[in-house]
């Protein structure tokens, strides 16, 4: 068990690695340094595409970390910032993409199928207890009074 | 019957995100469209390439022309610079097509000797030492090239070496735009 938990906080040790960031990019000020992180951490490197900013180690997201710091220390805003980034690299820098009609599917999509999944399964665990009160049907009745045909094996 | 055709619905969700998803199947994801497509290139003011014959420098103002060019990012560490060095020599001899040069962070001597090994049909080359300019055009890597019209509007990136069937349409578009 200790050994178990001795593993996980390794694992969890490891994991600030992850980020490319060399100490000499990092600002002076912690507080601007830390809106550098969360904005590395949302912001696409186009080079590599699916890692963040702060991941990566391709010169590109290097240089990039470096303008996104510049643009903090010169007073702008993380929206401008970004905006900075988009007017260059397209939106698909953003790792997170913006709420839009366009992207609606994008955001609602996994939620919907998840639904009408949902509504499919209660739909179904309804009909077996009712079932189940009821008797099982007659397997050779074929009249098509209930949705589920699926024979007479599974009863 | 009718209660069983839903049993088809899935068979045909399934056939839709079929077809959708094979088209994509063809697409580079690592070919980005530009951001910049018919907007006015980057502001930028370049410094030529050090010990380059003739030293003209490279800006935004000599891209508005009222005629259309190609703008090209380039570096003797790139080897795809190297592939799609012909293809542009090709272009501006034959074709008289002007290219414009930015060296991306490069060491002039060894762009010098680039341009020696594999000819040199570049209009103008700046040095863009620290990638700024590149950056304001949205370059994600080294060989990028731009089509920008007369008026020193973007209007058409292409990441990546230039191959023979890009050179066509790049040469088709430049044409359209005289």
């Amino acid at each position: 068990m200790r050994l178990l938990l001795l593993c996980a906080l390794a694992l969890l040790l490891a994991l600030p690695a992850a980020h490319a960031i060399s100490p000499s990019e990092m600002l002076d000020d912690p507080a601007l340094e830390h809106r550098a992180r969360e904005l590395g951490k949302d912001l696409r490197c186009p080079k590599c595409q699916n890692q963040s900013l702060d991941d990566s180690e391709a010169g590109i997201a290097r240089d990039l970390r470096r303008i996104v710091r510049e643009r903090l220390v010169a007073g702008d805003t993380d929206q401008e910032v970004k905006a900075y980034l988009v007017a260059r690299y397209g939106e698909f820098v953003l790792l997170e993409p913006p709420m839009r009609k366009t992207t609606w599917i994008l955001w609602f999509g996994p939620a919907a199928i998840a639904l009408i999944g949902a509504i499919v399964v209660w739909r179904i665990a309804r009909r077996g207890r009712r079932q189940l009160a009821e008797g099982p049907d007659d397997p050779f009745d074929d009249d098509d009074d209930d949705d589920d045909d699926t024979g007479p094996v599974r009863r | 019957m009718a209660k069983r055709l839903v049993y088809l619905l899935p068979l045909l969700v399934f056939a839709g995100l079929a077809v959708y998803l094979w088209q994509g199947l063809g697409k580079d994801p690592g070919k980005l469209p530009s951001a910049l497509i018919d907007k006015p290139a980057p502001a930028f003011d370049l410094p030529p390439l050090e010990g380059r014959m003739p030293s003209d420098p490279l800006a935004t103002r000599h891209l508005a022309t009222g005629k259309p060019q190609l703008v090209n990012f380039f570096a003797s560490w790139c080897g795809p610079c190297q592939v799609e060095h012909p293809i542009l020599n090709a272009l501006a001899r034959e074709h008289n097509v002007i290219v414009q040069g930015i060296n991306y962070k490069d060491r002039p001597e060894q762009a010098r000797a680039f341009l020696r090994r594999l000819g040199d049909t570049y209009d103008r080359i700046g040095e863009d030492k620290d990638g700024r300019v590149a950056i304001d055009f949205g370059v994600y890597g080294i060989p990028e090239t731009f089509v920008i019209d007369g008026q020193g509007r973007v209007r058409y990136r292409h990441p990546g070496p230039l191959d023979p069937p890009t050179a066509e349409k790049v040469l088709a578009l430049l044409e359209a735009l005289q």
